[in-house]
């Protein structure tokens, strides 16, 4: 596949370049090393900049205002991006604007007045809560969460967990059982305000991120109108599936700029650091982790680029984007621990961004489907066949 | 659910006390002689000595500082979110040292009892 960049994306990369190391990076040497949201002031300024380049709201489809830039474009921004301490979870402390959930976009005009243009404006945030107590890899015979209609409304009971945002949001998508009989096809999503009687947050679930960090959900009789439907009743699973592919790509091209940025500094203190006389950068054994750590870049790059061409061009793409998202995860893992290992004990430290990189990283094999799912879903297209 | 709340014991804001304090990683209150929280705080990875020197530099912004709690934690970031919001969650409002975060949000936990 040919990656070469047109001039317009090269202009746009290097905009996106420089934004991070002379606005991000400077900010992030007072910041506390686990910090996910940068002062207000500095953020104002920030997304005043990003608005006036035009890059505002980056993930926002065209017909909603977004700036329509192609997924390629988009993951190779996202390479850049993620080049920075908290550049995995909070890339440029979000100053680009968030697009929402993406399940917004499947609602109906009334719930998009009132959940997701407040959202674009910056006015309300979501949670998406699909994981249980019970399980968050198959969540269609996990989700024990009860809907039951009651007249217009629905009653909702149950838990969930490892809610991403839940404590700060203003409402969620939630998952619930409609009909016991009728296992992923009798699952309906719901949107819940966090102000309606019976829902709690129990408390944070503490994790290696501190980004975005979970929490625990409780639903006590939680009553919510019929209008309060999202999609159709029973195709819930649907509409938690739809765009999930989508997302790996992004969600890949993270873990590859934080990769990269590892490896910018392994480079850089091998040629730097002298042991027995000479630099770290002339032993054989700090050189083949160098390459190893290009081996695991470039190969994650690649697939990434390759699954965002295809979504591109409209081709099948659930094969990449599995692909690519565990690819990204488990080599960025890699790459991450070789830097640290070059650089030894200060690469244990919080003084540099390894340590939060390496912590995050893990988690990366575990959310938006942990990887056996993804080879999961890569045998079932190569073999074919429903296995489970 | 418990666990949420600091519940270690409180400790005299004293030199003698000060100089026991870890050089690790953690969250802490600072209070008054009345056990009213001050301020809610944490030691993260800029801080010299841990939480050493981030409680005495803490407690040295109240005047009516007269005793302090601690836990160690190396999620200090996310602990110290929870403790604020259980904190709203119990008083209604952040305690006076911790009014200046500006607009950024606190969670709303439901406090156990509540
Ligand atoms: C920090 C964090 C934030 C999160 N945020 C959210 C959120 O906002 N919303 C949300 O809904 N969820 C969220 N999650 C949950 C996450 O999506 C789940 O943890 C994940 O889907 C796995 O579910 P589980 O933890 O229940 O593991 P399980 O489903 O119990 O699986 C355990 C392990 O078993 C293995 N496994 C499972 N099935 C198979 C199989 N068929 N073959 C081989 N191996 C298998 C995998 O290694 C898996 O990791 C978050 C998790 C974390 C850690």
């Amino acid at each position: 596949m040919d990656f070469e960049l047109s001039t317009e994306q090269k202009l746009i990369l290097e905009t996106v370049r420089r934004f991070v190391r002379e606005e991000i990076a400077p900010l992030e040497a007072d910041l506390d090393p686990d910090a996910s949201e940068l002062p207000p002031h500095h953020r104002e300024r920030l997304v005043a900049m990003t608005k006036e380049l035009g890059f505002y709201g980056l993930d926002i489809p065209e017909e909603y205002g977004g700036p329509g830039i192609d997924l390629t474009t988009r993951t190779l921004m996202a390479f850049e991006m993620a080049q920075h301490r908290a550049g995995l979870y909070a890339p440029c402390y979000g100053v680009f604007g968030g697009a929402g959930l993406a399940q917004l976009y499947e609602a109906d005009d009334d719930q998009k007045e009132r959940y997701l243009y407040p959202v674009l404006r910056g006015e309300k945030r979501g949670f998406f809560a699909l994981t249980e107590p019970s399980g968050g890899s198959d969540p269609a015979r996990a989700i024990r969460t009860t809907a039951v209609r009651d007249g217009d409304d629905w009653i909702i009971d149950g838990e969930k967990t490892f809610i991403s945002g839940a404590d700060k949001a203003d409402f969620g998508i939630v998952f619930a059982r409609t009909d016991p009989e009728l296992g992923r096809k009798g699952i309906t999503c719901f949107l819940v305000d966090t102000d309606m009687p019976g829902f709690r947050v129990r408390r944070i679930v503490h994790t290696l991120r501190s980004t975005h960090y979970a929490a625990e959900l409780e639903f006590n009789r939680v009553r919510v109108p019929g209008r309060n439907v999202l999609g159709e009743v029973n195709q819930g699973f649907a509409i938690a599936n739809d765009r999930l592919s989508r997302n790996r790509i992004p969600y890949a091209a993270g873990c590859v700029g934080v990769a990269l940025k590892a490896q910018e500094m392994a480079i850089a203190y091998a040629k730097t650091r002298k042991t027995f006389g000479d630099y770290l950068s002339t032993r054989q054994a700090v050189q083949w982790m160098i390459v190893d750590n290009e081996i695991d870049l470039r190969t994650a790059r690649a697939l990434t680029l390759e699954a965002a061409a295809r979504a591109d061009a409209g081709k099948p793409f659930r094969t990449e984007a599995a692909i690519c998202k565990l690819v990204a995860s488990e080599g960025a893992s890699r790459v991450v621990d070789r830097a640290m290992q070059i650089h030894g004990g200060y690469g244990m430290t919080k003084d540099l961004p390894l340590e939060r990189w390496y912590r995050e990283l893990r988690i990366r094999r575990v959310g938006e489907g942990p990887n056996e799912i993804q080879r999961l879903i890569v045998a079932r297209d190569v073999i074919g066949g429903s296995f489970h | 659910m418990t666990g949420i709340r600091l519940t270690k014991p409180w400790r005299d804001l004293d030199e003698v006390e000060v100089a026991l304090l870890p050089g690790q990683l953690g969250v802490f209150e600072i209070a008054d002689e009345e056990g009213s929280t001050l301020e809610l705080g944490f030691a993260g990875g800029h801080s010299r000595f841990g939480l050493r020197s981030a409680i005495p530099d803490a407690a040295a912004r109240h005047e009516q500082a007269a005793r302090f709690r601690y836990e160690v934690t190396m999620q200090y970031w996310s602990r110290f979110e929870e403790l604020l919001a259980v904190h709203v969650a119990d008083h209604g409002e952040v305690p006076a040292g911790n009014a200046d975060r500006g607009d950024r949000r606190i969670g709303r936990i439901a406090a156990p009892g509540s």
